[in-house]
């Protein structure tokens, strides 16, 4: 490489602006992708933006830290990102008053259902335990998840690639799996897909049905509170 | 907008603060959600400049994730050697959770659809 190009390459590459930059644009081409293809939902943007940036980094040799010192200012959104679901909380309070009773019964089902399925899958078929223990949280909303994995003996950086996969398939499978089984309500299709699919199913559920986005934002928000709590006692009883 | 941005994270701040020193087992954040409803819940109405600011970004919730899922290339060995156990695992279990949710929700649900009005067309 000329000299020139060596001293920029070693100025970005020591930059947080190259990394940060590079995560909002593999994202921003994503979403463009997404929305050239008619909001096909298996053309997902975290996918493409996660596939492009990791083909990147490995191109260019970076490790994960140094791609994270740009991209821990995205990273760091999530926690304001989970007050903010406060907003449509309180917008939609008449409506998640109401349905107060399935709310409470399918949090406790969900949550259970998700947790227990996922642990029991792997652990069946031989998993090792730290997959399995890092599979326990993978519905949540990545900073709860990682907390439960950390805490638990697990891998948390794992178990937030683990989140992400959960929250593709839930995005993908979810409308049509809806529609096949002839599930019409609104609410019960949002709930589940905050609960099984975090933020990336409350995002799908929001472009499919604002009612559904609302109880989505629910379902994410309860669903990080019961998982916390339910993960410990159930990886306890299995030990 | 900054005011807005101010009021999230001195929320999340509250929450992570209050989640330490009681030792309850739930997330900051959500604490700091809870607490944000209360305060709507107390002035009656949202503030125009949050509602802004918290649409921008849960419209685009999940490009937040991107950061934590580029880290699965720290783990392609383990992948690699496992990836039919978490990929059934992953696959089954959330297909199963979808369901279950939405049959529970309908059974706890039944006859009060109209009053509601949640039903699809």
């Amino acid at each position: 490489m000329p000299g020139v190009v060596t001293d920029v390459w070693v100025y970005l590459s020591a930059n947080p602006l190259l990394w940060l930059t590079a995560t909002l644009g593999a994202y921003v081409f994503g979403h463009w992708l997404y929305l050239l293809s008619g909001e096909n939902p298996l053309v997902n943007s975290v996918a493409i933006a996660v596939a492009i940036l990791i083909a990147l980094l490995l191109v260019t040799g970076t490790d994960y830290r140094r791609y994270f010192d740009g991209a821990q200012f995205v990273h760091f959104m999530l926690g304001p990102a989970v007050v903010a679901l406060g907003v449509p909380l309180y917008e939609h309070r008449k409506q998640v008053r109401r349905a107060l009773l399935p709310i409470v019964a399918a949090l406790l089902a969900g949550a259970a259902t998700a947790v227990v399925s996922a642990v029991g899958i792997a652990y069946l078929l031989g998993g090792s335990e730290e997959t399995v223990i890092s599979l326990a949280p993978k519905s949540v909303t990545t900073p709860i998840a990682m907390g439960i994995a950390e805490r638990l003996g697990g891998l948390p950086s794992l178990t937030a690639g683990l989140v992400l996969i959960t929250g593709i398939l839930g995005a993908v499978i979810g409308s049509p799996l809806f529609n096949a089984l002839g599930f019409t309500d609104w609410r019960a299709r949002g709930f589940s897909m905050g609960l099984t699919a975090h933020g990336i199913g409350t995002a799908r559920a929001f472009q499919v049905n604002e009612v559904a986005g609302t109880f989505a934002a629910i379902g994410l928000g309860l669903n990080g509170v019961a998982t916390a709590i339910l993960v410990p006692l159930l990886i306890g009883a299995f030990r | 907008m900054i005011r807005a941005l101010t009021l999230l994270l001195a929320f999340q701040l509250a929450g992570e603060l209050i989640a330490r020193l009681t030792a309850i087992p739930v997330p900051g954040p959500v604490v700091g959600m809870v607490m944000l409803v209360a305060l709507f819940a107390v002035r009656g109405a949202i503030p125009e400049d949050l509602k802004a600011v918290a649409g921008t970004i849960l419209r685009h919730l999940s490009l937040l994730f991107v950061p934590a899922g580029v880290g699965l290339m720290l783990h392609g060995a383990r992948i690699a050697s496992e990836w039919a156990v978490i990929a059934a695992a992953l696959l089954g279990s959330t297909i199963l959770s979808l369901i279950v949710t939405v049959l529970v929700f309908r059974l706890f649900a039944r006859g009060r659809d109209a009053e509601d009005g949640g039903e699809a067309a």
